[in-house]
């Protein structure tokens, strides 16, 4: 009863359901440090939707590129605002434990969710069957796609230069 | 075939894609619009992936990877501008910015 209930299908839908609230929280979050917690979460269910689709590497790629090199980026980016001076305001001062609950729920029920799917020998006969695999990925990325990766790596290269250049500081010879 | 129809990742990828639009735009923070244009991006390639599974092409996730490295690079550009513009405006309203008229 209960495996024909959690099958890959609801497992998604779950996962989705969990991504959707995240991303609204993120939209409508008033305070910049919790937006992006939430914002993690979210990053972390759309990687749970991706190993359901069949796509682990993906979703390695989401976890780790995503949630781990982009959003420490933006916290760092927030912490040289210096938020002292405009969002304060708008956290809360002394609430305690009360605004880890959102996230924890959400990522617990993701961890449970995931723990669920690796523990169970059936589902995993089904995830494994229809699996695009990271060598399919790799062949494409540097048969057809090659001109599309070297593109990328200017675009990237573009991106440094870009980003270095305008967060200098005005003065000569001063660096960050 | 996957056990996920096409139909609900892609009704999955225009929830998200809307949550995020609308986050675009109707906040006025510039940190909050570019983590709502993280979300867009994020659903397509929500697309892109339900769509290179249904067919059982690796297609979808090449396209997933350059999504990424396109957020990367946007994300960087985004945050050195904003750094420059907390800088020099001591704000992060983008409604600091009609100064700029284009």
């Amino acid at each position: 009863m209960l495996a024909n209930f959690l099958s890959i299908e609801s497992l998604f839908y779950l996962a989705g359901l969990i991504a959707v609230i995240a991303s609204l929280k993120v939209v409508t979050g008033k305070n910049t440090v919790h937006a992006l917690l939430y914002l993690v979460v979210s990053l972390l269910a759309v990687a749970v939707c991706f190993y359901l689709m069949g796509a682990p590497f993906a979703a390695g790629l989401e976890v780790i590129v995503y949630a781990g090199a982009i959003l420490v980026l933006f916290v760092f980016a927030v912490m040289m605002f210096g938020l002292t001076t405009d969002e304060t305001k708008y956290a809360p001062q002394n609430k305690g434990l009360s605004f880890w609950v959102g996230p924890i729920i959400l990522a617990m029920s993701l961890l449970t969710e995931l723990l669920w799917v690796i523990d169970n020998a059936e589902l995993q006969q089904q995830l494994t069957a229809n699996v695009v695999t990271s060598k399919q990925v790799g062949m494409l990325l540097y048969g057809p796609y090659l001109l599309a990766v070297e593109i990328a790596s200017f675009l990237l290269l573009a991106g440094l230069l870009a980003g270095y250049h305008y967060a200098k500081p005005d003065g000569r010879g001063t660096h960050l | 075939m996957t056990h996920i129809p096409l139909e609900h990742v892609l009704f999955l990828s225009c929830i998200l894609f809307s949550i995020g639009f609308i986050g675009v735009i109707s906040r006025k923070n510039t940190l909050f619009m570019l983590m709502s244009l993280e979300v867009m991006l994020n659903a397509v390639g929500v697309a892109f992936i339900g769509a290179g599974s249904a067919w059982q092409q690796a297609d979808g996730q090449v396209m997933f990877i350059l999504i990424l490295t396109l957020a990367a690079a946007e994300v960087a550009v985004g945050l050195a501008l904003f750094i420059r513009m907390q800088r020099r405006y001591h704000s992060l309203d983008i409604d600091q910015l009609n100064e700029m008229r284009g």
